[in-house]
């Protein structure tokens, strides 16, 4: 019988593996940041450890960095500490680093695919768990804890039980307008947050064939969200094009052998999932959430739910809390909710195709008084790839904020936060209590809705701008 | 890391479903490069209402988190798992946990015990009749154990082999790895040419 394309990736790797114990795998990239790398550097240093292999590890500064002033110091003492920790780390390690300032400096799952790091058939860690998002380029990607982030800089390795494998096709094209945001929104209300647990996800597929790289990534950066250990789409021209001339791209004759390996990454048409969702492209819409998980969604053209309707108890329980946390009456059409803030950025839509879209609907308008519209680049590179094309001119003319790169809004943990009972609409992914700030009412939603919530300054689609 | 055989103590009902990351621990409290001093983010904005189960004067000592399914989903931060055991706690039980927190339990030392839904709502139930009550843990046996006489629950866990018998044990991942030094180079000098790198 025939392999997936996860079994495929997982067997490559494989260093050990013995009966009764979890399969010991070799980890081809480990991605680092600041926040959840302090302890595990230390744990070396207590056991006079080295890092096993600084040359496949790469450490960015992102979680804590102000995206204003970026030139600076750290205004928060605690934020310096930790970013000075890591710098301090890497030069004691060898570990490679893009700190603030720095022309590769950005949110690390917009930095390794950028470089050209992130390529097909790879495993790649990182802690955090939007790692996720390398699985777009046909990777095994997935978010660890420190304990772990030690484990692979002492080994290179860590030993993880075989997950499941899963697949959720995409078939048909989605409508014009819908994005890859919004397929994951849809797919994520139908199945939960945990309806993943336990799956390496493929996602395949019509749709999922014609997604651009930045949107798979979308796809795939989501998949914690409804609990799935990772999700990966099977390489192909758009993934190699993509990668093609990129700094740390093979070349030459590594290239031919790497592009000959890589078109060997698909499922066997003779191998089987553990479990299939199979969704109608069709019938996705714009989607947005109400409640406070990101499973908590609804199409934008819908009404906040009533929790009675909910047959089960937990739910209709989740329901009437998310409710009275996010200040919403059931009923309520989704459109007629007011947003005080718009967040256009983070691992989630944070890349230049993201940007672009978003400048290209907010042209000519104007950010609704009483609305505020942050737009945050992902990574530097970005940053600059939109000024060259002018999108910062069409930000800052519609009356948004334009930033440095880094993780910003998307978590509460620089400057850039919700007041309480502050209203958001977001294209980061998670909606969590106090997710964007104590207090903080997140509504996740995708760029398009971001932008043209932004003008019209309640939850809105662009075909909304027309009317 | 410590050895885990059994733990009995006083055990809190935490009647939600889906406790997020960062409903344990905000990110704002993730400031620190240590792995202690934690306790003060755990639950924060929970904690900042009186009512609040875990303000109650008999769950003071707690060592035992009754939660309900879905727990520990989000973000990757391990300083979930530090928050909990700086406060005190033990174990954590739970319908269902989200992958990545329950790895990082296991790694840490604090029990993650999977039960079925219909037992964590039984115990729930004994808690709320009995304010304060303990609750037990087995690892060598998998079992929980609530209550007394005709009322005692008495049920099974879920926790995978290795991680149990490493627990068990007290043993650390790193060693055991790097007791397998020969497999990883013998993998490392087979990898090919045009695998990225991160130094040139």
């Amino acid at each position: 019988m025939g392999k997936t394309l996860a079994q495929k990736v997982w067997d490559e790797h494989v260093v050990r593996s013995a009966e009764g114990e979890p399969d010991l795998l070799f980890i081809d990239l480990h991605l680092i940041h600041e926040v959840t790398s302090p302890q595990a550097f230390d744990g070396l240093r207590l056991a006079g450890r080295t890092v096993r292999r600084p040359d496949l590890t790469l450490a960015t500064e992102d979680h804590n960095v102000p995206t204003i002033d970026w030139d600076k110091p750290i205004a928060d003492p605690v934020s310096a500490t930790q970013v000075e920790t890591l710098r301090k780390n890497a030069a004691e390690f060898g570990v490679r680093l893009h700190p603030l300032g720095d022309l590769d400096q950005g949110i690390v799952h917009v930095v390794g695919p950028q470089l050209g790091l992130t390529q097909p058939g790879m495993t790649i860690v990182c802690g955090d768990s939007h790692t996720s998002t390398h699985g777009a380029f046909g990777a095994i990607a997935f978010g660890i804890g420190t304990s772990e982030v030690e484990h692979v800089l002492a080994t290179q390795t860590l030993p993880q039980a075989k997950p499941k494998t899963m697949a959720v096709t995409v078939n048909g094209s989605l409508p014009a307008g819908v994005t890859a945001k919004d397929l994951i929104l849809y797919l994520i209300a139908q199945t939960g947050t945990g309806g993943g647990q336990g799956y390496i996800v493929e996602y395949r597929g019509q749709a999922i064939e014609e997604l651009s790289m930045e949107g798979r990534m979308t796809v795939c950066n989501m998949s914690i969200e409804w609990g799935a250990k990772a999700g990966l789409i099977a390489p192909d021209q758009t993934t190699f094009d993509y990668i093609e001339g990129k700094p740390e791209a093979p070349t030459g004759a590594d290239w031919d052998a790497a592009v000959a390996h890589w078109r060997t990454l698909v499922t066997d048409a003779d191998a089987s999932f553990d479990k299939e969702i199979v969704i109608d492209a069709a019938d996705v819409t714009p989607f947005v959430t109400w409640g406070t998980n990101p499973g908590q969604g609804v199409p934008l053209g819908g009404n906040v739910p009533t929790p009675a309707d909910f047959e089960e108890e937990q739910d209709r329980v989740a329901a009437e809390k998310a409710l009275e946390y996010m200040g919403l009456e059931a009923g309520t059409p989704m459109r007629d909710i007011k947003v005080d803030t718009v967040f256009v950025g983070s691992c989630t839509n944070g890349r230049i195709e993201d940007l672009r879209l978003a400048a290209s609907i907010l042209q000519g308008h104007q950010v609704a008084e009483g609305t505020r519209l942050l737009v945050v680049p992902g990574s530097v590179r970005v940053r600059n790839q939109a000024i060259e094309e002018g999108l910062d001119k069409i930000f800052t003319a519609a009356g948004a904020e334009w930033r440095g790169a880094g993780c910003s809004m998307c978590l509460g943990m620089n400057p850039d936060q919700l007041a309480p009972q502050e209203r958001s609409a977001s294209t980061s992914n998670r909606n969590f209590e106090g997710r964007q700030g104590k207090g903080g009412r997140t509504h996740l939603v995708s760029v398009p809705v971001a932008a043209a919530t932004a003008v019209r300054g309640t939850l809105s689609s662009p075909a909304d701008l027309e009317a | 890391m410590e050895k885990f055989t059994s733990h009995t103590g006083v055990a809190v009902p935490l009647k939600r479903s889906n406790v997020d990351t960062d409903q344990i621990i905000p990110a704002v409290y993730l400031k620190r490069v240590t792995r202690t001093g934690f306790e003060d983010g755990l639950f924060a904005a929970w904690r900042s209402d009186p009512s609040f189960v875990l303000n109650r004067p008999e769950y003071a000592s707690a060592s035992v988190l009754v939660a309900g399914p879905d727990f520990g989903t989000g973000s990757s931060r391990e300083h979930a798992v530090w928050a909990l055991q700086n406060y005190g706690f033990k174990v954590v039980i739970s319908p269902r946990f989200a992958d990545i927190f329950r790895g990082n339990a296991g790694k840490a030392g604090l029990l993650a015990a999977q039960v079925d839904e219909k037992v964590v709502q039984k115990i729930w139930d004994h808690l709320e009749d009995h304010p304060g009550a303990t609750v037990t843990v087995d690892l060598e046996t998998r079992t929980v154990k609530a209550g007394e006489g005709v009322d005692a629950i008495e049920d099974s866990f879920d926790i995978d082999d290795y991680t149990r018998w490493r627990l068990l044990e007290g043993l650390d991942d790193i060693g055991i790895t790097l007791g397998h030094e020969d497999a990883i180079s013998s993998y490392e000098s087979t990898r090919p040419s045009w695998k990225p790198v991160t130094l040139h």
